[in-house]
């Protein structure tokens, strides 16, 4: 198994650590020609939402990327990655792939001084590290999205078919269990 | 700053990787920059050009003008304060700032103590000349660092040769035996801890961005291989004849920094680059402040 994982901007490569960790290797996509070798799923990681969706367009991996996303490509998106498969985003104007059934707010914590740190179960795995840099939250699921987790009664983790995506950052803490949910994902 | 706190200052900064941080004056350019691609704006009355042209105490600027910045724009906002001034940095506090720059491109309001800031929430980015000056700034509570380069000149050869000394130090410390790290703590003045970190880690504690002196696509993508992690430009940007290109420019060439074709592409036609002052040509050397 090898993972993609989009390297535009942001936090990717803690991503390809806890990948490795995992004993899964990775490959980087910062341009078209990146997407010519094959791989099983995508990680899109934290950063921000408004860079990474300007630099896929201009760098024309977005409708590549969006159609393989359509077609069933196991795809995680934390933080940046949850806006950017969001289909509708409350408190902007911008949608990027909208392959996702979630509502999701930007900026809802607010700014850093709204960012924090807890412990939360996720369902199917129990109670994990969430870290929570001016993050986003799901303010609704619809269709064929299910929430797997609740922080403050807002959900922060969500699944729709082979998509997954997270309003906190898994690879900013040493517990991989949500990268191995994604890797489990796949394989299922 | 409790400790969790301050693993919540470094992961922003973390956040921001690969990208570019811009200086604004006005919400107008704020909102040309994250339209351009910018992951942070840094909000100041006056560009480092204007600042050294100007000359006379350069101060933080009117916290009207910074929160005008902020509802203009979703991406975080800087803003700086005068090194040592920790009232001014308890100001930029209060109206919510994403990160404080202790800078040198200002007046320094203390010539020997930098602000304690592990007495504030918010995050803190401080430059460094040396692995010396980065350590202390950490131990300070400084949870991200930058090259200081020389502000307001156009001119990279002190963000490279700062960038350089960066990781000439990481290189020697991380081959270094066990014993002469506690020496090297010494040396820099620096918690022995902080010196093992390099050692372990070959790297830096928090993340690493180059300033000072970024004018083109091809000074990014060269701080970038000399392993800055991402790129502050100030008058670079605002000072230049097409503004809105060149800043879309240095973004994709921060993403693609080692593919010379790319590159090659988005050096075209992006106008006149800000007028450069060498080196020798100023009077005021600005990264010799704060030490």
């Amino acid at each position: 198994m090898r993972i993609a994982v989009l390297a535009l901007q942001g936090a990717f490569i803690e991503h390809e650590q806890m990948l490795s960790k995992l004993g899964v290797p990775s490959v980087e996509i910062r341009q078209k020609r990146d997407l010519n070798q094959s791989f099983d799923g995508l990680i899109i990681p934290g950063g921000e939402s408004t860079v990474q969706g300007k630099l896929m367009r201009e760098l024309e991996l977005y409708d590549p990327l969006k159609k393989m996303i359509q077609a069933g490509l196991p795809v995680f998106g934390t933080c940046a990655g949850l806006l950017l498969l969001a289909k509708k985003i409350q408190n902007d104007d911008r949608i990027h792939f909208s392959t996702m059934d979630i509502v999701a707010v930007r900026n809802a914590y607010g700014r850093q001084l709204g960012s924090f740190y807890t412990e939360e179960f996720f369902k199917g795995i129990g109670k994990i590290p969430m870290t929570f840099i001016r993050a986003p939250y799901i303010e609704d699921v619809f269709g064929e999205a299910q929430p797997l987790a609740t922080v403050n009664n807002h959900i922060v983790a969500a699944r729709h078919n082979k998509q997954l995506a997270t309003a906190f950052h898994p690879e900013l803490n040493n517990d991989l269990s949500v990268h191995q949910y994604f890797l489990d994902m796949i394989k299922s | 700053m409790s400790e969790k706190r301050f693993e919540l200052n470094k992961n922003l900064a973390q956040m921001l990787k690969g990208g570019v941080i811009m200086d604004v004056t006005t919400p107008e350019q704020a909102k040309i920059a994250e339209a351009a691609g910018a992951c942070a704006v840094m909000a100041l009355e006056r560009i480092p050009a204007d600042i050294r042209a100007a000359g006379g105490v350069s101060r933080m600027s009117d916290p009207k003008m910074i929160k005008g910045i902020q509802e203009a724009v979703s991406i975080p906002v800087m803003a700086k304060c005068r090194i040592g001034h920790f009232a001014e940095a308890q100001i930029l506090q209060a109206i919510e700032i994403d990160y404080i720059d202790e800078s040198e491109v200002l007046s320094p309001a203390d010539d020997k103590y930098h602000i304690d800031k592990t007495q504030f929430d918010v995050p803190f980015v401080c430059g460094a000349k040396d692995i010396g000056e980065a350590l202390r700034r950490i131990n300070e509570g400084a949870s991200m660092i930058r090259t200081k380069g020389e502000p307001g000149t156009g001119d990279i050869v002190q963000a490279v040769r700062h960038m350089r000394m960066m990781y000439s130090e990481i290189r020697r410390i991380g081959s270094m035996a066990q014993d002469e790290l506690f020496d090297t703590a010494k040396q820099l003045q620096v918690p022995y801890e902080l010196v093992k970190y390099v050692h372990e880690y070959k790297k830096l504690p928090v993340v690493n961005f180059a300033a000072g002196g970024v004018a083109t696509p091809a000074d990014a993508a060269l701080m970038m291989q000399l392993g800055a992690e991402g790129v502050f430009v100030g008058s670079g940007i605002f000072k230049s004849g097409n503004p809105e290109k060149r800043a879309a420019a240095i973004v994709k060439a921060v993403t693609n920094f080692t593919d010379a074709k790319i590159l090659a592409e988005l050096s075209e036609d992006l106008g006149e680059a800000m007028v450069g002052i060498n080196e020798q040509e100023i009077e005021l050397l600005m990264a010799e402040r704060g030490k």
